[in-house]
């Protein structure tokens, strides 16, 4: 049994395929870990009877032409699930039930894997260490008093923990990036555009996207070929030619011209995340690369006009939560007290204080101050990574400026939680696709992450460079079971 | 720029959350630390900078107003907070 949970999803396709083992098989030897790492906290909603009766209806009349064919999977509680009560995290869904399914999921489904359950998360994605959720902090399985990121905390946990083969996350500013780094695990944010939003709890708008995090570079690969398609459900999905980006996957980066940017080496940044950096740059070059020192002028200002861009977006998306045609509800003498003490006690304290930004910066007379300024700001982001691109083919950074910190370290400091996506948050602003993989540990032996940005649509180029680097890097996550 | 306590309360009329005096206080010297951070952005010169609105700069894609979704009118009422087979409810709003 234990042999199953920690195969990668690559090895249990080949397995099922050859009928070396069963979909049910599989399926309960994921949910028999999961029973026995509740002290972890991954799970929102368990669908484990659902997830068996699958099972065998897919050994019953197995389909193997499918890309996954009766895989078990967990996601992120963030996308809807027909039937299944999704809840990203928040008191103010904790009964509902949709009656449609993302559109992400569905291309899984479509594939043949088989949904396990719902992953904790922060609450409505706001967070970097997943103690937003309503539903409890998540333990990481590296070390019990260490926070496994977020906002896809439960996701990079469970994938780490071996409770799930591969995850689906989602990314407004480095929930996808963060908690892979923190984890050992790899995770992409796709170009935005790439993956529908349709079904996907709302955050900021231009900003989320979602995506795959996976145990390896070829997983992740195969998991971005099969959730990516262009959805006339989202209008800001692009129609664009998506590769079979696993079958094309390639260690020849021989030629490529990576950018090593210099603002990114910031203050107090640990000495072993430079040294990291280094080594990934040491890895490029003996791979063939060449690497190039780059500039991107503006990337100090991309994490307050973050703090601008995306609380504005949520709490106009946020609004619609009122306790009228689903979701929590408190009793108020009229509709409006209805409406205040519904939100008031339904929404926790990092989401009010991003939906109190949001509608300051929104409201007359502050607008051009605040969302005018920080969209031009976006503007100058963006317009880097474009001179960048005129000379290089990706860019390299760290993915965050630390390991994985405590539960509770940053918990009354806001500005200091937010620090923590200061190396992915540009990304997000200019739309690009990114990667970060598991590259080292520090002395504490806590897994460090370097991150790998692209040009739009360009997911192949970076996940080549990343399965390249993987294979020199051949990072190996400790990971003791300290919670069984 | 200091946000002052009565700039809390009118914000938090603004986005309908009661807030009660004790955290409106806590939320006034978060939101304090935040914008001091978020005032960064103002050493920067953007006069002559388009805003970015949108990154796709493509227009928006448009569907046949179909209806796809059918008899789901149950499901969706069972969601509703306030116990009714047929309509959402709310308190009353017109005496």
């Amino acid at each position: 049994m234990n042999d199953i949970i920690s195969k990668n999803l690559t090895e249990l396709v080949k397995n099922i395929k050859n009928k070396k083992i069963s979909s049910e098989e599989i399926t309960k030897s994921f949910i028999e870990r999961a029973e026995k790492s509740k002290t972890l906290n991954c799970y929102i909603t368990e669908d484990f009877e659902s997830a068996i009766e699958k099972a065998k209806k897919f050994d019953n009349k197995p389909n193997f032409k499918c890309k996954l064919p009766g895989i078990p999977i967990a996601v992120k509680d963030l996308f809807c699930t027909k039937g299944v009560k999704t809840t990203a995290g928040s008191k103010i869904l904790n009964n509902f039930v949709p009656t449609y399914e993302s559109t992400v999921t569905q291309n899984l489904w479509n594939e043949g894997a088989i949904l396990l359950g719902k992953l904790n998360c922060d609450e409505f994605a706001m967070g970097s260490s997943n103690e937003t959720s309503f539903f409890g902090n998540v333990q990481s399985p590296i070390d019990k008093n260490l926070v496994p990121g977020g906002s896809s905390g439960g996701s990079a946990a469970a994938l780490a923990a071996n409770l799930t083969p591969i995850t689906i996350g989602t990314d407004t500013g480095g929930s996808i990036r963060q908690p892979a780094s923190f984890t050992g695990t790899v995770g992409l944010k796709p170009t935005y555009g790439s993956c529908s939003r349709y079904g996907i709890v709302a955050f900021a708008s231009s900003l989320d996207q979602a995506g795959p995090m996976a145990k390896n570079v070829k997983d992740c690969a195969l998991i971005q070929e099969i959730i990516s398609s262009y959805d006339l459900n989202d209008s800001t999905s692009i129609d664009y030619k998506r590769n079979n980006y696993s079958e094309l996957l390639t260690n020849n980066i021989k030629g490529k011209k990576i950018g090593i940017p210099k603002e990114y080496r910031v203050e107090n940044m640990p000495n072993e995340i430079d040294d990291l950096w280094q080594k990934g740059i040491k890895i490029i070059k003996e791979a063939g690369g060449e690497t190039v020192d780059i500039s991107l002028p503006n990337t100090n200002y991309a994490l307050p006009a973050y703090y601008i861009v995306a609380p504005a977006e949520a709490s106009s998306n946020l609004a619609r939560y009122d306790g009228v045609k689903y979701g929590f509800r408190s009793n108020g003498k009229n509709l409006i007290d209805m409406y205040e003490k519904t939100r008031s006690d339904g929404f926790g304290n990092e989401v009010k204080r991003r939906i109190m930004i949001g509608t300051y910066v929104l409201s007359s007379g502050y607008y051009d101050a605040y969302y005018l300024k920080a969209q031009k700001v976006r503007r100058l982001i963006k317009n880097d990574f474009d001179e960048a691109y005129k000379k290089v083919d990706a860019i390299l950074t760290p993915s965050t400026p630390s390991s994985a910190f405590a539960i509770g370290e940053k918990t009354n400091d806001p500005v200091s939680m937010y620090l923590n996506d200061i190396f992915t948050v540009p990304v997000n602003l200019a739309g690009l696709p990114a990667i970060s993989i598991p590259a080292g540990n520090d002395s504490k032996g806590y897994p460090l992450g370097l991150q790998i940005i692209g040009k739009a649509f360009d997911e192949q180029n970076i996940l080549n460079i990343a399965y390249s680097m993987e294979k020199q890097i051949n990072f190996k996550n400790k990971i003791n079971d300290w919670w069984i | 720029m200091a946000i002052d306590l009565k700039t809390v309360k009118h914000i938090s009329k603004l986005a309908r959350i009661s807030l009660e005096e004790e955290k409106a206080k806590k939320l006034a010297g978060d939101l304090n630390s935040i914008f001091e951070f978020i005032e960064k952005l103002n050493k920067l010169n953007t006069d002559k900078i388009e805003p970015l609105t949108s990154i796709a700069e493509t227009t928006l894609q448009l569907r046949k107003d179909e209806i796809k979704s059918k008899n789901i009118r149950d499901q969706i009422l069972k969601n509703s907070p306030a116990e009714n087979k047929d309509f959402f409810v709310v308190p009353k709003v017109v005496e």
